[in-house]
């Protein structure tokens, strides 16, 4: 006896609208107070600086309901806020260094960057209009990865900065090619483990009532150990290399579900790192930092001391539980206060309670990205939103663990906050790539007149099956090269037709009661 | 998928969680001791950016922060610096000494009894400035013992009985602390340089730190309190009083009175033997009733014990295992016994405050920026070394001292003084001239100031260089200073 009633589903657009507000409200006003504290009048590009966030604020939304409108309505409010935070602290930093003496102007450059990603971000919501699309470049994506990873070891273009070997020059433009290598690696994890889940969860010998893998299966787990591992050694960068294997444990576990991966996967980092620790210096030194920071000796260390760490702890004290306000600290006496140690900035004038705050913001935009991962259909997006999610938050942990004394500092950014263009862009696409995962996990089942997929699903499973035939377009072609036959790659693009066997362990089964359907002629 | 992706989030909430705890751990748990760090120069910009709170004394700040158009936006200024510097201390670039140490918390608004205004500050959006402190300093004291004290090397310390309270301390040589507070490390460096090496150490507080003295006669009167307390003894019991003393385990050291003469007889009364200073019978004294006995009083009377004021005291010390010849000697304030002035105006108060040691103290009274009170100090009992009887006979003795013995050059007309001379020989050497101590109590019947001095070198401006000659008159003139308001 039900009755039917037509019911407005929420997209949650108008919520979002008062969020960007709040979002913008707290970037101008930091920027505003900046300007006030220190030297009692509003910065002189106020008005620009304004304009533009509001401008990425309006652009966003607008394209957000156009061509996403059932996206998270958190996402570009909390992004939009940290963004804004960061460029406040940045410009804020440049005032400092100049009155010291060094004339710094970092933050017109990072608003250009902030104007850039948020482009990006709209470029990525409008152009990809389904996110599984992407699955279709899965070893494009990968071969695209290793070389940006390798880039900057290139003689004559790789640039070595503060002892890591992470920048590529070309004129007068250096890029970061690490960061946009996270993106294309996580679309690479996604697609290679949505098609070999199966084959690597097999079990192999149990040992101490851990279910182990099969020895055989190791293999992809033992590239991407190599490959992190490379990347420590001849870059000289633990941090990136830390992000890299951690990217890929993570969604191997949400993959296979197997705790196993995880733990065989430490032992072979931890073990990696100790070698690393034991053969080159500058690993070691990270360590002794980590442990003697206040030791004079370390302290007053020329090169690889702790001076640079202690000096932001000394921020963050200063800070406390309130901070010293806007302008009224003095963050821009630790070196590379505005990327690597943005974090002491910012709770030396905002204090424990801002700090936390903006903890928060990180984290609730890490636990949206998960949440669309649970909620989005296709196995391939769940790997890929969670893997996206989960690399900000260990982004995060590993850079505010690192000026917190949690554990060693490593060379990351702070995704959204750090100056740099390469950082900032980058992350900006991951949101761009989320909400465009987002919109589809929230998507009531009945969108689109009775199809249960979008078009453009029904396109490439329709090129998928007729692959067999030998009709498809050439992309799907590539993959059946390489992939093996196109069922094997295409059959669990929508988890379905799957082998039931092969689901048992999906034991909350959320993922199989949205089965699509894909209309077949 | 969907059960590790719930574990990956739990997971993401644990990092996150270790994250918030990290950063409390150093901004709230460590930020005291990081703030404190030597290395910190970030708490050098920010203090020194800061209105700190005055040093007040009687109403007028001594020490108080100007705005000066420089990279720290304040300048601390010191009035009639070298002066009051003993008390202020200055508050340089790198280091802070003195009061501006001791209550530096309360100077630049960060103390916990100033937690109400600074909540008011939050939330009003007004700038935190430093609290102010008030001294028990008497201007007219402080003044008449510099100018007392003028050209000479010394120290004099004026307490009052009744309270603790400090009403004196002054050091000299002195030094400007201006000098030392000055913005520019190259100058502040240069003065400070030139003041240690300066060989009058014009940077000790002689009142309660430097090199400690060696008390000579003056400590005749802890012999004294021990002797009494033990209730064998009045002001006529009749006691041995050599010309000389064979030091007991030594074939020919012997002890004699001061000038070499007799002391006025075989015996004499216990009375006597304080008015001329006698050695012999004291040390005598000390020998048959042991060094215990005579360490156990000295520290009634505070020897041994930290103490605050609140710049921190160096406690003044009594030998730890001398023989007998060496407590014979101590008996008359000389061997290893060594004491603060302050140590012995603290003798001379409890005698006259009825046997009851007042803890001394520099702070009257802590505002907030706000100048309401945000504590005061309230006197308190330090100790009680001597019974009351003992205290009343104690006076009358050295009432007499003045009256009639070595402590003449004390003498007021019109108030009774009671007082104590002191000699301290500073080396075997010859041709050292021995520092000159008196410590005293006035009037008599209503104490209201205790004071200590002592004159380094005293021999180098008296014909005998006694306590008499050279630091009693000294005593004379603060006490006047007190009393004249």
């Amino acid at each position: 006896m039900a009755t039917v009633a037509p019911s407005r589903i929420r997209t949650g657009r108008a919520a979002e609208v008062w969020l960007l507000l709040l979002a913008v409200a707290l970037g101008v006003g930091g920027y505003a107070l900046v300007g006030l504290n220190t030297g009692d009048a509003l910065p002189e590009d106020f008005g620009r600086y304004a304009l533009i966030l509001a401008a990425v604020a309006v652009v966003l939304h607008l394209v957000v309901r156009w061509r996403a409108r059932y996206a998270d309505p958190l996402l570009v409010p909390l992004v939009l806020a940290l963004n804004g935070i960061g460029l406040a602290m940045i410009h804020r930093i440049d005032i400092g260094m100049t009155a010291r003496g060094i004339p710094f102007a970092a933050g017109p450059r990072q608003l250009m960057w902030t104007a850039l990603g948020a482009v990006l971000a709209a470029a990525v919501i409008i152009a990809l209009r389904d996110h599984r699309t992407l699955r279709r470049y899965t070893f494009t994506a990968m071969v695209a990865g290793l070389v940006l990873l390798v880039l900057p070891m290139t003689p004559g273009l790789g640039v070595n900065r503060n002892g890591a070997q992470l920048w590529i020059e070309v004129g007068p433009l250096s890029f970061q090619p690490a960061e946009i290598a996270k993106i294309l690696l996580a679309i690479f994890f996604a697609g290679y483990l949505v098609t070999n889940r199966d084959v690597l969860t097999l079990a192999g010998p149990k040992i101490l009532g851990l279910q182990l893998p099969r020895v055989r299966d190791l293999g992809p787990l033992l590239l991407a150990w190599a490959v992190a591992i490379g990347v420590l050694v001849f870059e000289r960068d633990l941090g990136t290399s830390l992000l890299f294997f951690g990217l890929f444990v993570a969604m191997l576990y949400v993959a296979t579900e197997r705790a196993s991966w995880i733990i065989i996967g430490l032992l072979m980092f931890a073990a990696g790192a100790l070698l690393a620790v034991n053969l080159f210096g500058h690993v070691a030194d990270r360590f002794d930092i980590w442990l003697n920071a206040l030791d004079n000796e370390i302290y007053n260390r020329e090169f690889g001391g702790s001076g640079q760490l202690v000096r932001g702890l000394f921020g963050l004290a200063l800070g406390g539980l309130m901070g010293a306000g806007w302008g009224e600290g003095f963050p821009h006496l630790t070196t590379h206060a505005n990327s690597d140690f943005i974090v002491s900035a910012l709770g030396e004038e905002l204090g424990l309670t801002g700090l936390i705050a903006i903890l928060l913001i990180y984290l609730v935009l890490a636990q949206r990205g998960l949440r669309m991962a649970i909620g989005v259909r296709d196995g391939f997006g769940k790997l890929l939103a969670s893997g996206l999610a989960f690399t900000l938050a260990f982004q995060c942990f590993v850079v505010v663990g690192g000026v917190t004394r949690l554990i060693p500092l490593t060379g990351l950014t702070m995704p959204f906050m750090a100056a740099g263009g390469s950082s900032l862009v980058a992350n900006w696409i991951i949101i761009g790539l989320l909400v465009r995962i987002s919109d589809s996990s929230r998507r009531p089942a009945a969108e689109g007149g009775g199809e249960v997929v979008g078009a453009e699903t029904a396109r490439i499973a329709l090129s998928a099956q007729n692959e067999g035939t030998g009709e498809g377009p050439d992309g799907a072609g590539r993959l059946r090269r390489r992939g093996g036959t196109p069922a094997a790659v295409y059959d669990t693009a929508d988890d379905v037709p799957r082998v039931p066997a092969n689901d048992a362990h999906d034991q909350d089964g959320d993922d199989d009661q949205h089965t699509e359907v894909v209309q077949r002629p | 998928m969907n059960a590790p992706l719930r574990r990956l989030s739990v997971l993401v909430i644990v990092m996150f969680v270790a994250l918030m705890g990290g950063a409390t751990w150093v901004q709230y748990f460590q930020a005291s001791s990081l703030n404190a760090d030597s290395r910190n120069v970030r708490t050098l910009y920010r203090d020194h950016g800061q209105d700190r709170g005055p040093i007040v004394v009687a109403g007028e700040p001594v020490a108080f922060s100007e705005p000066v158009d420089d990279p720290f936006g304040f300048q601390r200024v010191y009035a009639d610096g070298p002066l009051y510097a003993p008390v202020t201390g200055w508050y340089g670039l790198y280091q802070a000494t003195g009061m501006e140490r001791a209550a530096h918390t309360v100077l630049n608004g960060t103390d916990d009894s100033l937690l109400l205004s600074r909540v008011r500050t939050l939330f009003t959006g007004a700038e935190q400035g430093g609290g102010s402190v008030e001294l028990t300093i008497d201007p007219a004291a402080q003044q008449a013992a510099w100018d007392a004290l003028d050209g000479r090397r010394g120290a004099a310390v004026a307490i009052d009985p009744r309270t603790g309270a400090i009403l004196a301390m002054v050091s000299r040589p002195s030094y400007d602390p201006n000098a030392l507070a000055a913005h520019s490390s190259a100058d502040a460096d240069a003065a400070y340089t030139a003041l240690l090496e300066d060989e009058g150490d014009p940077l000790f507080n002689r009142t309660i730190g430097g090199n400690l003295y060696a008390p000579g006669s003056t400590f005749k009167l802890i012999d004294l309190a021990m002797l009494l307390e033990t209730g064998d003894y009045d002001p006529e019991t009749e006691i041995e009083a050599p010309t000389e003393y064979l030091l007991p385990g030594t074939q020919d050291t012997m002890l004699r009175n001061p000038g070499g003469g007799t002391c006025g007889g075989e015996t004499v009364t216990l009375e006597y033997a304080l008015q001329v200073s006698c050695n012999t019978p004291f040390a005598m004294l000390a020998v048959e009733h042991g060094d215990d006995a005579l360490r156990e009083q000295a520290e009634a009377f505070g020897f041994g014990e930290p103490l605050d004021v609140p710049m921190s005291v160096t406690p003044s010390r009594f030998p730890a295992d001398p023989d007998p010849a060496q407590t014979a000697m101590s008996a008359i304030g000389q061997f290893d016994v060594r004491v603060t002035p302050l140590q012995m105006a603290m003798v001379s108060a409890a005698v006259a405050n009825d046997g009851d040691l007042m803890r001394p103290y520099l702070i009257a009274t802590e505002r907030g920026p706000d100048l309401q009170v945000t504590a005061r100090t309230e006197p308190e009992v330090f100790a009680e070394p001597i019974s009351a009887s003992t205290a009343a006979t104690m006076r009358d003795l050295m009432v007499n001292v003045v009256a009639n013995g070595t402590g003449s050059p004390a003498q007021i007309s019109g108030v009774q003084v009671a007082g104590k001379t002191g000699t301290a020989e500073t080396g075997s050497a010859e041709d050292v001239a021995p520092d000159a101590w008196f410590t005293a109590f006035a009037p008599a019947d209503d104490p209201q100031i205790a004071v200590a001095v002592v004159v380094e070198d005293g021999g180098a401006y008296g014909e005998e260089g006694t306590g008499a000659s050279v630091a009693a008159p000294v005593a004379r003139q603060i006490i006047q200073a007190v009393l004249a308001e």
